[in-house]
């Protein structure tokens, strides 16, 4: 018991939190009569699926992925360097390697600019999920508005957010 | 010819934001607009597929940026022949629509084009996209038009798809999850880069765990049978250019989207292996088509009756393609072009006895026939091609299906199969027998007192056309099952698959 908290709670907390949150919007969606509870569910649905993005690109004692001109971080003091999800974590090399993959290209270009200093891909956090999530997150604004929109129009029909009474009028119509 | 990737996905883009600023400077120019961006967006994936034909799978680098780091499209056979299906039927219900549109959302009708516009982008670019994160923004473009164009219909259309919205937000969450959890594994977003790295781990718990919430995603997406709840409301409720649209296209594509993932994602061979998965999913398609054939036998309503014959349908996809084997797949993909074409031939049908009558419902449907003698020939050969008569092409592609049933030892996906089939021709006899041997009802709907009968009063030519078009095209494509099949299908299906 002690052992299955140490390893599969503790360091993968981010996970557990977001399919906590996600579990928490389904559950309003399932449950809920009221319309504008559901949205308010289907949005923290989505939002827990932002946060478990955002997560995996954190790593632990890395910054962000902007180099200075004078490249202050000469001292890798990170030889034992974990990532934010524990080294346990039966995939957590290949996270590393997914930073790698994705810093390449930009630590390639910026050789130069950065006197030749060595540039390591786990000094940085990956941007790339903060990036997409960007982009979710303009997509699930947009789906807000068209859901806020429905019920705007479902309001004005029926005097009502309730779904059951929507519903009792729409059958004796 | 090198942009073709792009400009069909770019000319129905562009349309939406001109015909949105057009008409709100208050310009008319929303129709020949859209046909102008269709039409170019249709002689593209024509050419595409010539050009697939010709030379091969096409890789295209939108704005140069080199794959993994930039958004590739690739097109293959398979993509093409889809591309094509799309941009055609889009097309052709833009124009035969033109008066129902008019008719139906008067003083939205800009804004009902720019929504139109988009959907048909999104769906293109679902389908030509090589990169799993486009995927689903594209899938939310879609989505998202694709709801306010279904909500612009009748009184219940805001409640059905506001629900449909519920569903579709959880599916595309879910491939949104599975994507991500690739990305942790691999580090990339590119289909073709995923397809090198995932063998090498292909055993890891995580990358099942991302199939899985892939394929549940997608599944929600394409009404799949345990997953379907939404479809009939949301597509009988919507008005008819914009079911017209979206029913034929959407879960079409999305049964597209599985089989990209499957084929180019992951390897076939791998998914195939996985125990007991494809027996699961092929059980489940049975239930579906034999469940929702038995739903739609309870319906009153044409176009209800045909919502749930549509998620039949996406079971004898589903279904076909998770045999397995290579004349399962072929059938699977065949009807994805067989089954857009008839749903489409017969929602516009059912479109156009919604214009003339108001109604689909089967007590309003009497003596049809006489009334609407061209429009009910076409829905006669759409039905008979849903029933898979030959030589209308919904034969050939349920021949494909049962043959591979039975090469499979699925002799439950047989049965389920020929079940729908009869149950098929129990649901369109019976409207023939109302629309043919039953009197016109007088003074019903409208009540007009100068009802007579027997005078025949067709939808406006410009519906008819293109609807006779579309039939003639049903049996167009049965004649020439062989060549599609040699040369699109064929070539679509991975090698290995025997």
């Amino acid at each position: 018991m002690d052992g299955i908290f140490q390893e599969l709670i503790i360091p993968k907390y981010n996970y557990w939190a977001y399919i906590v949150l996600m579990m928490v919007g389904l559950y309003a969606m399932i449950a809920k009569k009221n319309l504008v509870k559901k949205v308010i569910g289907m949005n923290i649905f989505q939002t827990a699926i932002i946060l478990f993005y955002v997560s995996i690109g954190a790593k632990t004692d890395a910054t962000i992925p902007i180099l200075y001109h004078d490249a202050v971080h000469g001292d890798h003091h990170a030889e034992e360097h974990v990532d934010g999800h524990g080294e346990e974590a039966p995939h957590g090399e290949i996270v590393h390697e997914s930073a790698d993959h994705g810093d390449e290209h930009g630590e390639a270009e910026s050789h130069g600019e950065a006197h030749g200093a060595a540039i390591q891909a786990k000094d940085y956090i990956n941007p790339l999920p903060h990036v997409l999530m960007l982009t979710a997150i303009v997509v699930s604004v947009a789906t807000l508005g068209v859901a806020l929109a429905l019920m705007l129009k479902i309001y004005n029909r029926h005097q009502t957010l309730n779904e059951d009474e929507i519903l009792n009028q729409l059958s004796s119509d | 010819m090198d942009q073709f990737p792009a400009l069909l996905l770019l000319a129905p883009l562009f349309a939406a934001f001109v015909i949105f600023i057009a008409g709100w400077q208050g310009r008319n120019i929303h129709f020949p607009m859209g046909v102008l961006a269709l039409a170019v967006s249709a002689a593209s994936c024509l050419g595409l597929l010539f050009q697939v034909m010709a030379e091969g799978p096409i890789r295209y680098r939108l704005g140069g940026w080199a794959p993994p780091m930039g958004i590739e499209y690739y097109v293959d056979h398979l993509t093409a022949m889809v591309l094509v299906v799309v941009s055609a039927i889009a097309l052709v219900n833009l124009i035969a629509t033109r008066k129902l549109i008019e008719d139906e959302y008067s003083g939205k009708v800009p804004v009902f084009y720019t929504l139109y516009m988009l959907a048909v982008a999104g769906h293109l670019g679902i389908v030509v996209t090589g990169d799993a994160f486009n995927l689903y923004v594209l899938l939310e473009i879609s989505a998202l038009s694709g709801y306010a164009l279904l909500a612009m219909g009748r009184a219940r259309a805001a409640l059905s798809t506001l629900r449909y919205l519920f569903m579709g937000t959880v599916g595309a969450s879910f491939y949104l999850l599975g994507v991500g959890y690739l990305y942790i594994m691999t580090g990339s977003l590119n289909m073709q880069d995923l397809a090198t790295i995932i063998p090498a781990i292909s055993s890891s718990p995580a990358i099942l765990a991302a199939f899985g919430m892939i394929m549940v995603g997608v599944w929600i997406k394409s009404a799949f049978f345990p997953l379907h709840s939404w479809l009939p409301g949301a597509y009988g409720d919507a008005g008819n250019p914009a079911a017209g649209l979206i029913a034929p296209l959407t879960t079409k594509v999305m049964v597209y989207v599985m089989i990209r993932i499957v084929f180019t994602v992951l390897s076939p061979e791998m998914v195939f292996s996985i125990p007991d998965l494809s027996n699961i999913i092929v059980w489940l398609a049975s239930a579906a088509i034999v469940l929702t054939s038995f739903s739609a036998l309870a319906q009153r309503n044409v176009k209800r009756m045909l919502t749930y014959i549509l998620i039949s349908e996406v079971g004898y996809m589903v279904g076909g393609f998770w045999l397995g084997n290579r004349t399962g797949i072929t059938g699977a993909v065949l009807h994805i072009l067989n089954d857009a074409v008839m749903t489409f031939c017969v929602f516009l049908a059912a479109g156009a006895i919604m214009y003339k009558l108001g109604s689909t419902r089967f007590e309003d449907i009497k003596g049809l026939f006489n009334k609407m003698p061209l429009t009910m020939g076409c829905f006669v050969i759409g039905a008979l091609a849903m029933i898979g008569v030959p030589p209308t092409c919904g034969f050939f592609s349920k021949w494909y299906l049962v043959s591979g049933g039975f090469e499979a030892g699925h002799y439950q996906f047989v049965a389920a199969l020929i079940m729908s089939s009869l149950v098929n021709i129990i649901l369109f006899f019976r409207i023939f027998e109302i629309a043919y041997f039953e009197p016109f009802a007088e003074g019903h709907g409208h009540g007009h007192a100068t009802h007579t009968g027997a005078a025949v009063d067709e939808a406006p030519w410009s519906l008819i056309v293109p609807l006779m078009i579309t039939a003639a095209a049903l049996i167009a494509i049965g004649l020439y099952t062989g060549v599609i099949v040699d040369n699109v299908i064929s070539p679509a299906i991975p090698a290995d698959i025997v």
